[in-house]
């Protein structure tokens, strides 16, 4: 189900007006963020964010195309590297 | 013969359910333009005179996007998701389903046909 257009999205606050400082200062700094539910918003853009992924911080490059997606989609909670015993001899 | 965004609908069958063999309308899509245009639901395709071809012919011109440019705006807005490297973007690229659905069985429609693999032959102790 989706989420109520009342509401609004849901912006992570903390971090919006870490952006919204960053924006005021001209600076880009890598932010670590926990917030993966958080919606992108346009301000956004250009600005590079450390997501955590559950056990450490993936950097994700914020473009144009991602505004309206959530942090936590870009970067991936689950590593899978093949079954065992595959076309890949010798694992990892 | 109706003749209708490059498809040929069926003559036989009522006209709201043969406007559906168009893709990008439904039942209900169909239902509205046939409203639209004042043809009762149940006149069959072979019934329809030119006018009547014509006006379906201009609502689904004007309102609906059918066929090619629908397709093409799907492929459109998936191509997007793999390039911005979102997780169902991820998903679409590796062929499994993209809605979060278990993968352990099942989802073969993703996965297309079952590869078996052969199995490891056990240690004998």
């Amino acid at each position: 189900m989706s989420r109520s257009l009342k509401k609004g999205p849901h912006i992570d606050i903390k971090l919006e007006q870490k952006v919204f400082k960053m924006n005021d200062g001209k600076k880009k700094t890598v932010v670590k963020t926990w917030a993966r539910g958080s919606m992108i918003s346009p301000d956004f853009v250009g600005h590079t964010f450390a997501v955590h992924n559950g056990n450490k911080f993936i950097p994700v490059y914020v473009t144009e195309n991602m505004v309206g997606h959530k942090l936590g989609e870009f970067a991936p909670t689950r590593t899978f590297r093949g079954h065992s015993g595959g076309k890949d001899k010798g694992g990892k | 013969m109706a003749r209708i965004s490059g498809i040929d609908l069926p003559k036989h069958k009522r006209g709201e359910i043969g406007l559906t063999y168009i893709y990008g309308i439904g039942r209900s899509t169909a239902q509205y333009i046939l409203g639209k245009a004042g043809i009762p639901v149940d006149k069959k395709v072979d019934e329809w005179n030119d006018k009547e071809l014509t006006d379906i012919r201009t609502i689904i011109n004007d309102e609906i996007k059918v066929e090619g440019s629908l397709r093409s705006e799907v492929q459109l807005n998936i191509k997007r998701l793999m390039d911005v490297g979102s997780y169902r973007g991820i998903r679409h690229r590796s062929g499994l389903p993209v809605r979060g659905q278990r993968t352990k069985n099942n989802c073969r429609t993703r996965k297309g046909k079952r590869k078996t693999v052969a199995n490891k032959k056990k240690v004998t102790k």
